[in-house]
């Protein structure tokens, strides 16, 4: 128990120290070819809201799943929580992993399921009592505006609300961190925007949100923290940036 | 763990059967299929062995003694045994392993036997003694007829042993039949089976690998293995179990069916052809088909997925 709390304190301190994420000086070489994150030191604050940027092969999805410890770092520290994720255990990324909630392009829902048993999925990992997942899943789900599609299957849902059904399953356990891959990558302009005010106000309500785009405009109305990467190196990081052309 | 968790996995096992029909139903049958070759297979060559072991049982040593009425040679070489004696030797000849039964047979016994057999009823008629007086004998009935020479070259050894009755041909004749039977059908056996394991395991797989997106997902969102392999698992043995039991209902039907005809239709047989029961077949054929039904279901399930886990 004492260790427990011991280790607690520790992670607590690292994040007041560098940041919620801090990578330290991070190398990703894959078998073949040149690295894919070549020297990336950034720290990123609890409750921060950051747009990542950069082409095709800039490193944003190699800095992804470094975050989410799919991958670990060839060289240098990756720490997320507190946890430095080089020294977590095969058994130990689950519950990490909990604490974070992640979107992606492709939204990637369990089609064979409809929207409420995908949102429940979350907090059934959790062992959340089944009395609170009843009242926690329609909760969220009104909070994304899909109150009313509870028993959908989820192919029957735009491309719009099946996001917003990913966000629901992303945030039913209050995760403290939100990594978003090109949430609106497949999106019109009206449902990225509506995804973005979604985004926005779960960072209002204290979760640090880390959003990969390509999306030009909206990263530049947002006028959020951008960090710009190219070829595995940040080459920009500003607060209030906007969407660096390359050419 | 909490109940509701493993309630939650074990429903979501049986949910994926139905959520996953076609996989399913293709899987069933591969695995039905595997088992009703192999059930079949086994069901026929239990009943040649068991033919065989018939026949083995009804073939028989017999042994004579010296006796007073021997010729004069017999007196010269070997000995006349006493009753005692004889029962003596009766006794370490039920004791050898290759023995499965020994019964005696007085020369009074041997006639009334064979008189009738070859005179008719009026078989004492003209023979005011017995002509097969001195010819006591041990019929010896055999465990394995493949040991007959042992068992023969030993009888002969012994002193009080006159003559040894016995057929080299129709031992050798069985037990090579036995063997290339037993030979052959183990070989058989075992590619049915190499080939059952390699279609079920694969078609598990298969089944498996199309859904490792739903493997991603939920170790994305913090599932731990047993969360995401337990359904699985319970899936493979579920599908493994209805693959092994359907083919064991039809091949109990069909077993019965033929067993019903052949013993009808070849009813003068009936003393040669000894066919096992149902449930005889089946003591062996149950726990084999579940065994590798099910088997295969948990453990190809079991190492497809953690392929999969490493996300």
């Amino acid at each position: 128990m004492a260790n427990k709390e011991a280790q607690r304190l520790k992670r607590e301190r690292i994040i007041e120290e560098n940041g919620i994420i801090f990578l330290d000086n991070v190398s990703k070489s894959y078998s073949s070819g040149s690295p894919a994150l070549n020297g990336v030191t950034l720290s990123i604050g609890r409750g921060e809201f950051v747009f990542i940027v950069g082409d095709s092969g800039s490193g944003k999805s190699t800095l992804i799943k470094l975050l989410l410890r799919e991958l670990t770092a060839t060289s240098g520290s990756v720490y997320v929580m507190g946890n430095d994720l080089a020294k977590l255990k095969h058994r130990q990324i689950p519950r990490f992993r909990r604490n974070l909630g992640v979107v992606f392009q492709d939204f990637r829902l369990l089609n064979d399921r409809n929207v409420y048993e995908n949102v429940a999925f979350a907090q059934r990992i959790v062992e959340t009592p089944v009395s609170e997942i009843r009242r926690n899943v329609p909760a969220i789900l009104a909070t994304v505006g899909l109150a009313g599609k509870y028993k959908a299957k989820t192919k029957q849902l735009s491309g719009g609300e099946q996001q917003r059904v990913a966000l629901a399953r992303a945030l039913v356990n209050n995760p403290s961190i939100l990594l978003a891959d090109e949430p609106t990558g497949n999106l019109d302009p009206n449902n990225s925007w509506e995804i973005m005010k979604l985004l926005e106000e779960i960072n209002e309500s204290g979760t640090t949100v880390v959003v990969v785009t390509h999306n030009r405009e909206i990263v530049n109305a947002m006028q959020k923290r951008v960090i710009t990467m190219k070829k595995g190196v940040i080459i920009s990081d500003e607060e209030k940036g906007g969407y660096i052309d390359e050419d | 763990m909490k109940i509701s968790t493993l309630l939650y996995t074990i429903k979501q096992g049986f949910a994926n059967i139905f959520r996953n029909k076609w996989y399913s139903l293709a899987s069933i049958a591969t695995i039905s299929a595997c088992l009703f070759l192999f059930g079949l297979f086994y069901s026929i060559v239990a009943n040649f062995q068991n033919i065989l072991k018939t026949a083995e049982e009804g073939v028989s040593v017999t042994v004579f003694f010296h006796s007073e009425w021997d010729g004069c040679e017999s007196h010269t070489d070997g000995q006349i045994p006493s009753e005692q004696k004889i029962e003596e030797i009766g006794q370490e000849i039920a004791k050898r392993a290759e023995v499965s039964d020994v019964q005696f047979k007085s020369a009074d016994e041997a006639w009334a036997t064979f008189g009738p057999d070859y005179f008719g009823e009026d078989y004492a008629e003209g023979f005011p003694e017995n002509p097969l007086a001195g010819e006591d004998s041990y019929e010896i009935f055999l465990s394995d007829v493949s040991m007959q020479d042992a068992l023969v070259t030993w009888l002969q050894s012994i002193p009080e042993v006159r003559k040894v009755n016995y057929s080299e041909m129709t031992a050798n004749t069985l037990s090579g039949l036995n063997l290339l039977i037993a030979y052959v059908s183990m070989g058989i056996i075992v590619i049915l089976l190499a080939v059952s394991i390699f279609l079920i395991s694969n078609t598990v797989a298969i089944g498996i690998s199309v859904r490792s997106e739903e493997i991603n997902i939920m170790k994305y969102i913090g599932a731990t293995d047993f969360f995401v392999r337990a359904p699985f698992v319970l899936e493979g043995m579920l599908i493994g179990l209805i693959g092994a039991a359907l083919p064991l209902g039809l091949i109990y039907s069909l077993y019965n069916y033929a067993l019903n005809y052949m013993v009808n239709r070849f009813m003068v047989l009936s003393g040669f052809l000894n066919f096992l029961s149902v449930d005889e077949v089946f003591h062996f054929l149950v726990p084999i088909s579940l065994g590798v039904g099910v088997g295969i279901g948990f453990l190809g399930s079991i190492s497809t997925v953690r392929k999969h886990l490493h996300v």
